[in-house]
């Protein structure tokens, strides 16, 4: 077996090529998934991304995967995903001064669990900064649903850290926003899969 | 189906690797929570050709004139675990200039910037999995992590593959570099074999007479054919 490359860290450099918003150079990600054609609620995500010492990180770069309101991947091996639907599902943010990032999106459906199950609404999260190899992989869930009690993925988590998972729900100007921090290591470390 | 065995990420360096002080702080300390692969995890981004401009693969020829530097050609294939090409997926990435100077604007080494340069390119493979990118050689450039600390020559590369599960963010660096033997980012991948896969090597074949040297990086994501199951 040949192996696979190896990861290396992002460094604190990667904004004029992953997010050039700043550079001359043209931009094809961004922190806003929303399309014309996506239904379901428009909601904004937002945190902080902080190292060991409660310190905000300003040179991560965070990215999102989720379903549309109906739970569908734009993806292949998703059968029901919808090919011409403009919404992807995929976003792309770096962090702030402060550490902060935000996404604009709408709120994702039940996906599909393994068994034949169902997964309470959620967004995956991929985290790269300087100072990290390798990237971590967590998942968003959201603290107004009901199906989180019957996750089958949260009831892999022990009990005391799901909270680190779960997207507080609150409201600016009529709008939803979770707040979702990311806390790398120390007191409250997100819940980070291996996957 | 394609299926993304455990086993592959061994080849990644840990999260937490004393040389490189900056991973101390910012690496789970906590046990990773073992998952099953579900529709979320084994579905992902999908970009290709639609993503990339005209142009964005030269990074010669994004601006007025041309940058200083040794003209290169960077190539090579994108390939799954089973050594299939992984076709029209989007590789992005981004360098130093010839002097060793990032255009960022967090990166004060008193190199000079380019003005005919700014270093990041992509592009999308081919059928074949093929890419390739024309840039300047990038030159090594020092950082604060320890005493005299400089990092190899290095290209970052951006990939996404199949899935979520094949993200992957990497360096690849240039045959025979003397900091090779300094460098906690390089040296954090301790498997001989592994390292070597993000070690570019010289290639005559394609290089360009009386224009540029040629250097070839195959790039291996996670992911393989499912094996039928034996009764």
């Amino acid at each position: 077996m040949a192996g696979i490359t190896p990861s290396q860290t992002v460094g604190p450099y990667f904004h004029y090529g992953l997010m050039p918003h700043d550079y001359d150079f043209s931009e094809v990600f961004s922190n806003n998934l929303v399309t014309p054609d996506a239904s379901g609620e428009r909601i904004r995500i937002e945190g902080r991304v902080i190292d060991g010492d409660g310190q905000g990180i300003n040179d991560s770069l965070v990215e999102i995967w989720q379903a549309d309101s109906a739970g569908r991947y734009a993806h292949s091996a998703d059968r029901r995903a919808l090919p011409n639907a403009s919404f992807k599902g995929f976003g792309r943010c770096d962090t702030d001064k402060n550490g902060a990032y935000s996404f604009e999106t709408i709120k994702p459906g039940a996906v599909p669990g393994p068994n034949g199950g169902a997964q309470a609404p959620h967004i995956g999260m991929i985290v790269f900064s300087r100072g990290m190899l390798r990237h971590v992989y967590t998942r968003i869930y959201f603290s107004d649903e009901a199906k989180n009690e019957a996750d089958p993925i949260l009831a892999l988590v022990p009990a005391e850290r799901r909270t680190t998972l779960i997207a507080k729900r609150g409201d600016r100007n009529g709008q939803a926003v979770y707040t979702f921090d990311v806390r790398l290591q120390g007191d409250g470390e997100t819940v980070f899969f291996d996957i | 189906m394609t299926v993304y065995p455990k086993e592959s990420l061994e080849a990644f360096p840990p999260y937490v690797f004393e040389g490189y002080r900056s991973t101390v702080k910012r690496s789970p300390r906590k046990p990773l929570v073992v998952i099953p692969h579900t529709l979320s995890e084994l579905t992902g981004p999908v970009y290709g050709h639609e993503t990339v401009h005209a142009g964005d693969e030269d990074l010669t020829k994004q601006h007025a004139g041309e940058p200083l530097g040794e003209r290169i050609v960077v190539h090579g294939r994108v390939l799954d675990e089973d050594g299939r090409p992984v076709p029209d997926t989007l590789v992005e990435i981004w360098q130093a200039n010839a002097a060793g100077r990032y255009i960022h604007v967090v990166d004060q080494h008193p190199a000079p910037i380019d003005p005919n340069f700014t270093g990041a390119g992509r592009t999308a493979t081919d059928a074949e999995g093929r890419y390739k990118f024309v840039t300047v050689k990038p030159g090594a450039y020092p950082w604060g992590n320890h005493g005299n600390a400089w990092r190899p020559a290095h290209i970052h590369f951006s990939l996404f593959g199949t899935s979520f599960l094949s993200r992957l963010v990497t360096q690849m660096y240039f045959p025979g570099d003397p900091l090779f033997e300094f460098d906690p980012i390089y040296g954090s991948v301790t498997d001989p074999k592994a390292r070597a896969r993000m070690v570019s090597s010289f290639d005559l074949e394609n290089t360009v007479p009386n224009w540029a040297l040629a250097y070839r990086f195959d790039i291996v994501l996670r992911g393989r054919n499912q094996t039928p199951m034996e009764h």
